[in-house]
């Protein structure tokens, strides 16, 4: 086991303890928003997918590369928007009875 | 990778966790969003000025190709299909993983160096495509495209665990010959079938376990190809998103009073109802209307509302919160009564009714209002079964025994909107529909509220 990886582990574990410590503040009526955003984060693989995309040195690889680009894009743009959609009906309850 | 680089995955990473900070309140989520988002932003922007990218072509066309499926998705959905579009965003984020852990390979041109990296390679793979077709399975399942009840064949447990030693010992073959292809083409094909066989057996109720666990997965396969790319953002985003996915399942099981194992492997709600129809004695119940609910609502000084999935399936939100604001008119205190499984997806009801403007304020907890319920004049259960269901506390032998329940029955009255006697997804059969105090309303919730404030409006 290198260096580079052990000094990976530690920060995935702290990250670990650090998403627990945060996440069990958030109350139950936040759940949907949480999971949709925690899952717009987890689009962060969009960063390997540029890399791999624009560092092709074959066309499969290339290939590869662009459907990840697609398919992180669509969890990112999909996941913040919806998210943010939600958020803002949890928000806008001072213009009620509107109707 | 730059140092500047370095730094500006630390800015992300600080504001991805701020983000998920300011979802503690409803006052601040909006905000906490948008940090997170900026994270996001500036973590695709310094990469795109990578010194090694050499063409952009096809990085801004699979952006473009990706913004536009993504955005037109999170625009359209109806806030009652939000479910199954989650599942399906998380099945993108999963296969993303795949694909990028994949093209890593090729690029390496199969020289993988060192066994940490294999494994990360496999794992990235493994976890990545499970999530992906999970994920598809779940989405069918909620989109009706597939029948919601659990699929399960003999052996189904054996066959899973067979495809995961295929996948390690597959595993071992690709350390020893990296540059034999075949082997990772094969593991992605063997985790493809994991995810279909390992979710088809859990259906209906359980899909909030379902969700939450998938969500999760798709935090893990980033965080695996963290580790293959050796990419800190990546890891800790990840795990972020894996530590939320993880507690999420882990209140869902709780809420239901199962393990995790129970819910995966349980095939709870296959037959549907097999305690119901049996028992010989006859039960009668009482049919009453709207215009019954009517009178009971004239004297009432207090109302709590119990939602369930049925309010979602009839989209009944907005007329309820129409009901619920001609009742407060009359001076009559109306609260909702949210158990945390009730619905699809872990908060289901609470988005629902935030979307019918229902102020958050009087979406209540189980555990706060529980007590609440022997002061109550009505409690209003509208599609919601199991979770009221008085057997849970009693009744050893039953699938819902242990589960926490809303106190209904402790309600002065209980009135039942409800299409039919049948039972819930457990197949347990409800006791206080038959009580004296409660109203039994057939008829699809939409249908029967929309009757209730007409009735409420003529008193």
């Amino acid at each position: 086991m290198n260096e580079m990886i052990l000094i990976s582990i530690y920060i995935f574990v702290l990250a670990i303890f650090i998403g627990f410590e945060v996440i069990t503040k958030v109350p139950p009526l936040l759940h949907t928003p949480l999971m949709s955003g925690s899952n717009a984060i987890s689009g962060i693989t969009i960063v390997g997918a540029i890399l791999s995309t624009g560092t092709g040195h074959s066309m499969l690889a290339t290939v590869l590369g662009m459907l990840a680009v697609i398919t992180a894009t669509i969890n990112v743009v999909g996941g913040y928007m919806v998210t943010d959609r939600m958020l803002g009906m949890f928000t806008k309850d001072k213009k009620k009875g509107a109707k | 990778m730059g140092t500047i680089t370095n730094v500006v995955y630390l800015i992300a990473s600080v504001l991805f966790i701020l983000g998920l900070k300011k979802l503690s309140s409803p006052k601040t989520a909006r905000t906490g969003n948008m940090y997170s988002l900026v994270g996001m932003l500036l973590a695709m922007v310094i990469t795109l000025l990578d010194q090694g990218i050499l063409d952009y072509t096809y990085i801004i066309a699979g952006m473009i190709i990706g913004a536009a499926i993504g955005g037109i998705a999170a625009k359209k959905v109806e806030m009652t299909d939000m479910p199954q579009l989650v599942a399906l965003f998380n099945g993108f984020g999963g296969i993303a993983s795949t694909f990028v852990a994949y093209s890593e390979y090729v690029n390496q041109n199969g020289v993988i160096n060192g066994e940490d990296i294999v494994i990360s390679l496999i794992l990235s793979l493994l976890i990545g495509t499970v999530t992906f077709t999970g994920s598809l399975i779940a989405y069918a399942k909620l989109q009706g495209i597939m029948r919601g009840a659990p699929i399960v064949f003999k052996g189904q447990t054996v066959l899973n665990a067979i495809l995961l030693v295929g996948v390690v010992v597959l595993g071992v073959m690709f350390e020893m010959e990296s540059t034999f292809q075949a082997y990772l083409i094969a593991i992605v094909v063997i985790a493809a079938i994991l995810g279909v066989t390992s979710v088809i057996p859990i259906g209906g109720a359980d899909m909030p376990v379902v969700i939450s666990l998938l969500n999760s997965y798709s935090g893990l396969a980033a965080c695996a190809t963290g580790f293959v790319l050796t990419n800190n953002v990546l890891i800790i985003a990840g795990a972020l998103v894996g530590a939320s996915g993880i507690i999420l399942t882990n209140i869902m099981c709780v809420a239901m009073n199962r393990s995790l194992a129970n819910v995966l492997f349980g095939a709870v709600g296959v037959e549907g109802g097999t305690s119901a129809a049996g028992s010989g004695e006859q039960k009668t119940v009482t049919r009453y209307t709207a215009e019954d609910a009517a009178m009971i609502f004239d004297n009432a000084e207090s109302v709590i509302i119990v939602p369930g999935y049925g309010l979602a399936v009839a989209q009944a939100q907005h007329v309820l919160e129409e009901l619920a604001n001609l009742l407060e008119e009359r001076g009559i205190k109306v609260r909702y009564a949210i158990n945390p499984v009730a619905g699809r997806m872990p908060g289901h009801m609470n988005v629902l009714l935030a979307e019918a403007n229902v102020s958050y304020e009087k979406l209540v907890e189980m555990d706060m209002i529980n007590d609440d319920f022997a002061d109550t004049d009505v409690a209003l259960v509208i599609g919601a079964n199991d979770v009221i269901n008085p057997a849970a506390r009693y009744k050893k032998n039953s699938p819902l025994y242990g589960m926490p329940i809303l106190d209904c029955d402790k309600a002065q009255r209980v009135m039942i909107v409800k299409r039919s006697l049948s039972t819930g997804f457990a197949g347990e059969d409800n006791e206080l529909f038959y009580d004296d105090k409660t109203m039994m309303m057939f008829g699809d919730a939409k249908g029967m509220v929309t009757e209730m404030v007409k009735a409420v409006k003529e008193l």
